[in-house]
């Protein structure tokens, strides 16, 4: 009939109307900024340094430059020290003594957080970035981009823990090293000259990766043969 | 008390006219009316604008504005400051005696139409022996307006969305007009104060409101629906729709012209609204007896409140017809019921008070009703669609 | 005569000479519809509600828009370049004021008008109900029978018309005798002659 359709539609609206006051899903603005929706796990604007205590002490990053090379718009400028510093295992590293990142060209594809092999480069959520100077407002600078830990774990939790387990299992295993070969020294006759102390102690950085060297040209032999 | 509370503005104005000598007070208490509707309807409109916002944002899932003043209520404010201090550009091949005047020539019939209208007991300010006729007058004029605004601009889209306002209006107007004279013709005057005191009795309690007789609830109706389309409402509202035709015939206004374009186009909606009141909802009585303590005015601004609210429900849930569609149920559907409505009530008149005539006028207005819906929608093929891909 | 009605009288003549004499077509209609509506102020200060209020709504209500609908529907509003006034406008004055005292010295002094009473009667919407309905029947139905075919003749002039000619889909006719399978040369030789012909010519 004529007409039926249109009560039905006004039926809906009306149930719109009266429900929006009384439940959340039929009233979905946010009225940002005094409301903010929570931001899912995996959201990412663009990068920051990740410091472990103190911003120029307990930097991570080593300045191996590896993510300015790799990133495509090429929006990250790296210059090292002149001097070292010591790192989370206690060898001295670099450091980068001016660290840019233009985030005008910045796309955000995370591809310095993939490469990056010292956990120190991740992606931070902060969005409100707005400035008056769209020179230099938008590059951001070391002291900008260096965030601590803390504030990592609190924009990533599930990420931050993987990267600090990472770190921890590096950590560890420097330490059972140092330990080992701290061990193999006192372990060693002392008729044993220092040369030798030295090759083993130059050679205790090396057994690792010459242990599996050793295997490794044995492994692919059988293969070969095969 | 609520007897004098009922009359007080009708003891004001004499009050206030008293204090003038005999020869102005005439000339005094037409200004007093005169101030009174400038400050009572556009104030309304101001209101009508931040509900109408607020109301479709919740039938729309969302907020209406809610940041000036509070829960945005002075947002006509913000609006009204904003259309002032806009740079009133006109274009520099249009007609510009024509383009200034199209604004004024539309708010001076819209004012006048609220001279005839019964806002409460003894409150009406120009009683005319011939009133309707008056009111249905100066509505034509309107037309007039609009088409000034369409053809001064020299813009294609001004010129198409005037012709068709113009058609539209023209084509509701005879359904509008027919509904009213059933009401006429039970009444047997002209005269909007005597159609609102015959519908000022009850029967158990109940009003004799027209609109609760078959043949007024038909009249209500096609009223309803063409009063909709004579204020270009959604979803009637193609001349001036702005994802179809731009702004239609205000598609040159700027500034404050514009306002007074929306102005003038509110304030026609309210005296629509207050005439089908006056006509088949009782004016200012109140619905049940028990209720008739509450003074005149606010019975008539609460029904004036709640069928806008109506209009505004309606504009969030229907989509805008099409010219053709819209002209099709104007000339095919409404106006044979309107004069199929006129018969009935002619019918109820002469077949006497009674059950008989309420189920005689019910069957024939259903009947129609039925028949012109299958025959305005029988070319339509409604069913489930079949699409066809090309894989 | 008071000052109103002067006014208005002013105005209302003032509309309909610039109704006739502006060059802009749309100017002059809607200066006619200022007329009409000062006709409609005149038809009230003389207590004729009911006139004035349907001079408004026919006349302004609706033969304005009929003008300002044709002048839509037709022009695309160019103003013409000569006067509208013609070339006899002299002459064109002198009959008409000749033709106006003629008229008006008739009306004047004919016997169907009664002298205007001392206080002019309230007529009601009622009454004048009434009068049609009783002594001016005739007259009302005979109306309603000339715009009951005028509506007809409008409709029946707007109607859609018969389709057109339709262009009757070309068949093809080979007007050439068919070529004989072992006979290729037979349709040849028209048309060798016809470039033979025209290599000659």
């Amino acid at each position: 009939m004529l007409g039926e359709q249109i009560i039905k539609g006004m039926v809906v609206t009306a149930r719109n109307f009266f429900g929006s006051y009384v439940s959340k899903d039929r009233l979905t603005t946010i009225q940002y900024p005094e409301e903010r929706l929570p931001q899912l796990h995996s959201t990412r604007q663009f990068p920051m340094l990740v410091y472990d205590g103190d911003p120029e002490k307990g930097l991570r990053c080593v300045a191996c430059t590896i993510c300015e090379k790799e990133c495509p718009p090429q929006c990250i400028f790296i210059v090292k020290s002149k001097d070292k510093k010591p790192d989370y295992k206690g060898q001295p590293q670099l450091y980068p003594a001016v660290f840019d990142i233009d985030i005008s060209v910045c796309m955000s594809c995370s591809i310095c957080v993939e490469v990056c092999p010292f956990e120190s480069i991740k992606m931070n959520t902060a969005f409100e970035l707005s400035t008056d100077n769209r020179f230099e407002g938008l590059l951001l600078h070391k002291q900008d981009l260096a965030k601590s830990n803390e504030y990592y774990h609190q924009m990533h939790p599930e990420d931050a823990g993987e990267s600090d387990a990472v770190l921890t299992a590096e950590k560890a295993k420097a330490e059972a090293k140092a330990k080992a070969a701290a061990e193999a020294k006192t372990k060693a006759p002392s008729t044993a000259t220092a040369t030798a102390a030295a090759p083993v102690a130059a050679a205790t950085p090396v057994p690792a990766p010459a242990t599996a060297a050793a295997p490794a040209p044995a492994a692919p032999q059988p293969t070969a043969t095969n | 008390m609520f007897g004098q509370l009922d009359q007080i503005f009708v003891t004001l104005l004499h009050w206030l006219v008293g204090f003038l000598p005999v020869a102005w007070r005439s000339l005094a208490s037409s200004l007093l009316c005169i101030g009174f509707v400038i400050s009572v309807f556009p104030g309304l409109f101001a209101l009508v604008t931040v509900i109408e916002r607020k109301g479709l944002g919740r039938i729309q899932n969302r907020y209406g504005p809610n940041r000036v003043g509070p829960f945005g209520f002075l947002q006509f404010a913000a609006d009204g400051i904003k259309s002032l201090i806009k740079e009133d550009i006109v274009p520099r091949a249009a007609d510009h005696v024509v383009h200034f005047l199209a604004p004024v020539v539309l708010l001076i019939p819209v004012l006048l139409a609220y001279a005839v209208l019964p806002f409460g007991q003894n409150m009406t300010i120009a009683d005319y022996d011939a009133g309707l006729l008056f009111f249905f007058a100066v509505g034509g004029a309107v037309e007039l307006s609009i088409f000034m605004a369409g053809w001064s601009s020299r813009n294609k889209y001004s010129l198409l969305g005037a012709m068709r306002a113009i058609a539209q209006m023209l084509s509701y107007e005879i359904p509008l007009i027919l509904s009213a004279v059933s009401v006429v013709m039970i009444v047997g005057s002209l005269n909007l104060s005597d159609i609102v005191s015959h519908q000022n009795h009850y029967t158990f309690g109940i009003a004799h409101w027209y609109v609760f007789t078959p043949w007024g609830l038909a009249g209500f109706l096609i009223f309803f629906i063409a009063s909709l389309a004579e204020s270009n409402r959604c979803p009637f509202d193609l001349p001036e729709a702005e994802s179809e035709i731009i702004a239609g015939y205000f598609t040159e206004y700027s500034g404050f012209k514009f306002a007074l374009f929306f102005l003038g186009e509110y304030l026609g909606m309210f005296a629509i609204c207050g005439l089908g009141i006056t006509l088949f909802l009782g004016g200012w009585t109140s619905p049940v007896s028990w209720l008739s303590w509450i003074p005149s005015y606010v019975w008539f601004l609460t029904k004036l409140l709640a069928i806008v609210f109506v209009f505004i429900w309606i504009r969030g849930t229907l989509p805008r017809l099409r010219m053709d569609q819209l002209m099709n149920l104007a000339w095919k559907f409404l106006l044979p019921l309107a004069l199929v409505n006129i018969v009935v009530a002619g019918l109820w008149h002469f077949l006497g008070a009674g059950a008989l005539r309420w189920l005689v006028c019910a069957v024939i207005l259903a009947a129609a009703y039925v028949a012109l819906g299958r025959a305005l929608m029988q070319h339509q093929k409604l069913g489930k669609r079949i699409y066809r891909f090309a894989y | 005569m008071s000052l109103i009605l002067v006014i208005t009288a002013v105005v209302t003549l003032l509309a309909a000479v610039a109704a006739m004499s502006l060059r802009n077509l749309v100017h002059s209609a809607l200066t006619l519809a200022v007329s009409f509506s000062g006709v409609a102020a005149i038809y009230l200060q003389l207590n004729a509600e009911f006139a004035g209020f349907t001079e408004i709504l026919v006349y302004v209500g609706a033969i304005a828009i009929l003008i300002v609908m044709a002048i839509l529907l037709t022009r695309s509003g160019e103003t013409p370049e000569k006067s509208v006034l013609t070339s006899g406008w002299l002459a064109g004055i002198a009959v008409t004021a000749l033709v106006f005292t003629i008229l008006g010295w008739a009306v004047l002094s004919s016997s169907a008008l009664p002298a205007a009473p001392a206080v002019p009667p309230h007529v009601t919407v009622k009454d004048i109900g009434m009068q049609l309905m009783t002594q001016y029947v005739l007259p009302l139905e005979i109306i309603g029978l000339v715009l009951t075919v005028a509506m007809i003749g409008a409709v029946v002039i707007a109607c859609k018309e018969e389709a057109p000619a339709r262009i009757l889909p070309v068949v093809a006719k080979t007007t050439e005798p068919q070529p004989a399978p072992g006979n290729p040369a037979a349709p040849i030789p028209a048309a060798a002659g016809a470039f033979k012909k025209a290599g000659a010519a």
